[in-house]
């Protein structure tokens, strides 16, 4: 097989003290039936822990979820975190209660796409593989 | 309910009706869809008549009876609305108690009864707001509460003798209650003038929400310490409350709400009989119901939820049937993760449609989810009008004058029926398994209700299920609604307020009242006792919940 036919990897996460997971969970499956390889986190993880993770899974999407309102410090620290370990290339997009002021300002600080409720799981499965940079994430 | 003549009377006639009058009509008209089902699954038929109640052999003195009377289907007393009409409940709560008095203060003006206190998540899970993992969450869904100065400062000019106070505190229950005893102790409230009711489930919390601060098995016991604390000071106001919202949130159906809510009350139950309680002597239980838009589905789960609390109190627990735990009560809520994001008025519609259901179901504490709740914290606005919704219907619409309106339905007593046994069915396989927390171990609530929710994911998707304004009737908009923003300054004034306290308080005593939880806590005696002597000293709800997990550890969450 060749090197950009193998499945796109995703790490779902939770970032912070929010225990709210039925989008993160029912994403994880929805990308599954779409032939993603996606490891979910489970909840109560910190920017430090979601990075390791997507390290050590070789992850080319991160797919933040939080719906509690600390997305604005949870969110950027993850970007920043990937891109002092030089992963910068790994795709990060976001979901969850996000008002439009902090969709901009979370988009100027590395996340990709932010996805609100009733976002459509075609429209982030089609934006994932039009963004995501292929082997990104791979050392 | 109805003889042997007339039942085979109804027979013939719907006979004669389905090959004559139905046949032709379907000739000319097919019906919308093939099978009509309800959002759990159940077939519903095209008409129901007295035969169906016949076939489940309903019977009106076994089955329904009168309200106040075991199985209690049609209500927990005699004369349930005409007495008294549902507590306006509004949940509310954000930055710090300074600021939240202020959205108490103006909703206690609009009418309501009852405030629920939205703690932020810290306080939930027992973080104190200078906590490194309270980074970024601090005031953010709710208010932070680190010590009694906090809840003196949220309830200041607040006379509590009037209203009744209620929080989610099912990971830290017995420290909330510890806050309330000691502001009514300094405000001289009398004990029996105190209404709190204390959400007070920790196991829907490892399968739904996650707000849980330690392991499994110690946390069943710090929760009933607080049941078994209110039973022996004969707190006669405080109810402690079971509940189904966060899994039906979550993705849960109708039918794994009753079943698994009660499972996990099981367990409370069994806990609290292996410290010599008597099951008679429990209190009146009250559950949190959550109402979604399916209004026949939602009322028939609520009577049947009664009845079957009642059935399985008697025949498992041998309860007597003068007691008082047999009756169920319930906190009504509406299905906020039902609600959109888009054309968010809609929101309005769907809460009355959620309270309406309550309302015909009979519930004692009514409380509506804002319409702006897909897309922020409440607004005044909000705040009011979902307020209002719960008082039209209360007090213009006439549907609380008469007890349990729609009992007698062919539908609603089918459906009821139909509800309680494949609840029942599940609640067994639960108890198979090993009861509740064996159930939530082995990871088997979490992925049912994970299959429901993404099946729900699904349906969503294709238009199966339609969703108004998310996968029909959407429109391109702009959003024109006024949004609640939280002021990110509040959380560097809670953690000044939290420092100050801590150099300004008795910290030998702190340090002492520590030590004696902590001991309390290794020997399994009642930690409510420990507890309320060392909030009175301000010790913070970090260091208390610290000291616990010294003893208790922390929680690891099976795999999904």
């Amino acid at each position: 097989m060749k090197e950009r036919e193998r499945p796109i990897r995703i790490l779902i996460a939770k970032p912070g003290l929010d225990g709210h997971d039925r989008g993160a969970k029912a994403l994880t499956l929805a990308l599954r039936d779409k032939g993603m390889e996606v490891i979910y986190t489970g909840i109560r993880q910190t920017p430090e822990s979601i990075v390791q993770t997507a390290i050590q899974e070789d992850v080319e999407v991160v797919g933040l979820s939080s719906l509690a309102g600390a997305h604005n410090y949870h969110f950027p620290r993850v970007a920043e975190l990937l891109a002092e370990g030089g992963n910068s290339d790994v795709l990060i997009i976001g979901g969850g209660i996000i008002s439009e002021e902090d969709v901009a300002s979370l988009k100027e600080k590395g996340i990709k796409e932010i996805f609100g409720p009733g976002a459509r799981t075609e429209d982030i499965v089609n934006f994932i593989r039009q963004n995501v940079k292929r082997g990104g994430g791979q050392k | 309910m109805f003889d042997k003549d007339e039942i085979a009377q109804i027979k013939k006639a719907k006979k004669s009706w389905e090959s004559k009058e139905l046949k032709k009509t379907l000739e000319i008209f097919e019906e919308r869809k093939k099978e009509f089902i309800t959002e759990s699954g159940i077939s519903i038929q095209r008409l129901y008549t007295p035969l169906d109640l016949k076939e489940k052999k309903c019977s009106y003195n076994k089955d329904l009876n009168f309200p106040g009377l075991y199985p209690f289907t049609r209500g927990d007393n005699p004369t349930m609305y005409r007495s008294h009409l549902w507590k306006v409940y509004q949940y509310g709560g954000y930055g710090t108690a300074e600021t939240t008095n202020e959205r108490f203060q103006y909703t206690l003006r609009q009418g309501a009864n009852e405030l629920g206190i939205a703690l932020d998540l810290p306080t939930q899970i027992g973080y104190d707001s200078d906590h490194p993992l309270a980074k970024g969450e601090v005031g953010r869904i709710g208010v932070a509460i680190n010590s009694l100065e906090d809840m003196e400062a949220l309830f200041n000019g607040i006379p509590l003798e009037n209203i009744d106070i209620s929080t989610t505190a099912n990971a830290i229950g017995p420290i909330f209650l510890a806050w309330c005893l000691a502001l009514a102790e300094k405000r001289n409230i009398p004990l029996e003038k105190l209404g709190v009711r204390i959400q007070n489930d920790i196991l829907k919390e490892y399968v739904a929400r996650g707000t849980y601060a330690f392991p499994i098995r110690p946390s069943v016991r710090f929760a009933c310490d607080l049941i078994e604390y209110g039973l022996k000071n004969k707190l006669s106001n405080l109810r402690t409350e079971i509940c189904g919202y966060h899994m039906r949130e979550a993705g849960a159906t109708v039918i794994q709400e009753m079943a698994f809510t009660l499972a996990n009350a099981v367990e409370y139950i069994k806990e609290l009989m292996s410290r010599g309680i008597s099951i008679d002597d429990l209190p009146q239980p009250i559950m949190n119901t959550v109402a979604g838009l399916e209004l026949f589905e939602g009322i028939s789960k609520n009577r049947a939820m009664r009845r079957m609390w009642a059935r399985i109190l008697r025949e498992r627990f041998g309860a007597k049937e003068g007691s008082e735990c047999l009756k169920l009560t319930f906190f009504g809520g509406s299905q906020a993760s039902r609600w959109t994001a888009q054309q968010p008025l809609n929101n309005i519609i769907r809460g009355t449609i959620a309270a309406l259901v309550q309302a015909l179901s009979g519930v004692q504490v009514c409380g509506v989810a804002r319409y702006d709740q897909a897309l922020c914290l409440p607004t005044p606005e909000s705040v009011r009008i979902a307020t209002r919704t719960q008082q039209i219907i209360s007090e213009e619409t006439g549907v609380m004058d008469t007890v349990d309106p729609l009992g007698g339905s062919y539908y609603v007593e089918a459906l009821t029926d139909e509800l309680e046994d494949k609840a029942t069915e599940l609640f067994k396989k639960v108890e198979a398994m090993g009861g509740a927390i064996v159930a939530i171990e082995n990871g088997f609530m979490e992925a049912e209700i994970g299959k429901s929710a993404y099946k729900d994911l699904r349906e969503v998707e294709t238009g199966e299920r339609v969703r108004i304004g998310v996968n029909k009737y959407q429109v391109d908009e702009a959003l024109s609604i006024g949004m609640m923003k939280i002021d990110p300054l509040e959380e560097e004034k809670q953690l000044r307020k939290l420092h100050r306290l801590k150099k300004e308080r008795d910290n030998d005593k702190v340090k002492h009242d520590l030590q004696v939880i902590k001991e309390a806590a290794q020997d399994k005696v009642n930690l409510v006792p420990p507890i309320l002597k060392a909030v009175k000293s301000y010790t913070t709800i970090g260091e208390i919940c610290g000291v616990l997990r010294e003893v208790f550890g922390d929680y690891q969450r099976p795999k999904y």
